[in-house]
């Protein structure tokens, strides 16, 4: 019932649900009052000693780390990966100017450039967690230009080659010391991320931590670590590039939890804690995943 | 889904009137209730063919039971690894009981089980439990 202490948010509660995903999960809990840093140092830890042949790069590949047989079929996709003319698109689509004649590069550091890897990032100003897609429809918005449906469709196809251009670049997000509420935003992130939802009762870390590299029926389950380096991704079964928030409505839909909406706080947190694990492992988006 | 009503319900309760991971308990116990048991108890612990073979069906198919998203189990097809194989079920659990308890609520003995709720939290009817309890028990 890990949804019971997820309650006050922060402190004693807080501790209590990762400890008791520690344990759950076989390794030591993680020390009182733990910072985002140990977090990430402790989970390396507990991934090494399951998968003790992996290198930390090779958690960019999620299940293709882990099972050889679904790695050699993915590398035949990989040859001609599909997502190629949605990447064109999303070229174009940067590059397009807005009515006002000014464009996207126009709201971001390097002109939008090799940056996607330092997303998402905390907003002081605006108090919240901005990811890079909610950053792309402020920016539109900024220019007088309606916001895009998120998930898949144009604003997939846009982020696709904004990461591209960082395409080897080292996840950096930041969780800047001097505004406590960007903590407070990761611990929410990571709160959500042990808690146990849906009818079928299942935490993110029930299946990817606890869980990682075991079979649910036919799958793989891919580590945490890593999971947050290569969006957005063409799915075959979605037959298009989805952004990581939709995925993350896939993983609540098959608990039969209620999905949050695209870019609800609650997502951004969560997508900011699980970034945040993905920290020094290089961007990879666009890829392929089945 | 009702039952996220009911976890967003329990999150906001404990939050106003409960704090710390013992209330909490309390609270779960509460919610926890005893399961009713449908038919007879020899009906299930000498269970027809149609009751083995309904159990089996429930227990294979995705929008049921689905055990065999987690245990290898009989001839069922891409079984998954995160639970044990369930062979030597009536060993194991020589209290059919015990065996049906696992099955209504798996975080009762074990609070970090992976195990659905499948009485707990509905997944499953009182009747579905005690078919797929009656045929795992013969594994
Ligand atoms: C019942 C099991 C289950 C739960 C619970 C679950 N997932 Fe998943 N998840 C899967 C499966 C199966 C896949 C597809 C195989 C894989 O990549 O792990 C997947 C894939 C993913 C991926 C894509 C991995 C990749 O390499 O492309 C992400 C990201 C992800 N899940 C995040 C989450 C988050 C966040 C949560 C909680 C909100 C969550 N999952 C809950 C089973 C689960
Ligand atoms: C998502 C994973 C999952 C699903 C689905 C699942 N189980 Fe389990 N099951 C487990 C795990 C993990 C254990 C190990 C003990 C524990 O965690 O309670 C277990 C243990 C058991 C045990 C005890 C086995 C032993 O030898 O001690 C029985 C019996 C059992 N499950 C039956 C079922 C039945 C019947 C179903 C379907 C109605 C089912 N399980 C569905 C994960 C699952």
């Amino acid at each position: 019932m890990r949804q019971t202490n997820i309650k006050g948010s922060r402190g004693f509660a807080a501790t209590l649900a990762v400890l008791a995903a520690g344990v759950a999960a076989g390794f030591a809990p993680y020390p009182a009052h733990a910072g985002p840093e140990q977090d990430r140092i402790h989970l390396i830890g507990f991934y090494e000693a399951r998968f003790p042949k992996l290198k930390l790069d090779d958690y960019v590949n999620g299940v293709y780390a882990i099972n050889p047989q679904m790695r050699a079929e993915w590398e035949q996709i990989m040859v001609f990966p599909p997502y190629l003319p949605a990447l064109d698109t999303g070229k174009k689509l940067f590059h397009t100017k807005f009515k006002n004649g000014r464009s996207y590069a126009d709201c971001f550091p390097h002109r939008g450039i090799g940056i996607a890897n330092t997303y998402p990032r905390w907003d002081a100003k605006r108090g919240e967690v901005v990811t890079l897609a909610l950053a792309l429809n402020l920016c539109r918005e900024a220019n007088g230009e309606k916001p895009l449906p998120y998930g898949k469709g144009k604003i997939a196809d846009i982020l696709a080659y904004m990461a591209e251009t960082a395409k080897g670049k080292k996840i950096h997000v930041v969780i800047p010391a001097n505004d406590p509420r960007a903590l407070e935003a990761y611990e929410r992130g990571k709160e959500f991320y042990y808690a146990r939802r849906g009818q079928l009762n299942f935490s993110c870390a029930s299946c990817h931590i606890q869980n990682a590299g075991r079979l649910i029926r036919a799958n793989t389950l891919s580590p945490m670590l890593g999971q947050a380096t290569h969006w957005p991704t063409y799915r075959l079964k979605w037959g298009a590039l989805g952004t990581l928030q939709r995925r993350f409505r896939g993983c609540n839909k098959q608990v039969r939890a209620k999905p949050f909406p695209f870019q609800s706080r609650e997502y951004r947190d969560l997508e900011y804690f699980l970034t945040y694990m993905s920290n020094g492992l290089p961007e990879v988006g666009p890829t392929v995943r089945q | 889904m009702s039952h996220t009503g009911v976890t967003t319900r329990m999150k906001k309760t404990i939050g106003i009137t409960l704090s710390g991971a013992a209330s909490a308990l309390i609270l779960v116990g509460g919610l926890t209730a005893a399961p009713a048991r449908a038919g007879s108890m020899a009906e299930w612990t000498h269970p027809s063919a149609a009751v083995l073979a309904a159990g089996k069906k429930l227990a294979f198919n995705r929008k049921k039971g689905n055990c065999l998203a987690c245990h290898q189990i009989d001839d069922g097809t891409d079984p998954g690894n995160v639970g044990p194989p369930l062979v030597h079920v009536k060993k194991r659990y020589p209290d059919f009981a015990k065996l049906r308890a696992q099955i209504w609520d798996a975080t009762a003995n074990h609070p970090n089980s992976v195990m659905p709720p499948f009485g707990r939290n509905r997944i499953l009817t009182n009747k579905e439990i005690d078919e797929i309890a009656a045929y795992i028990w013969t594994q």
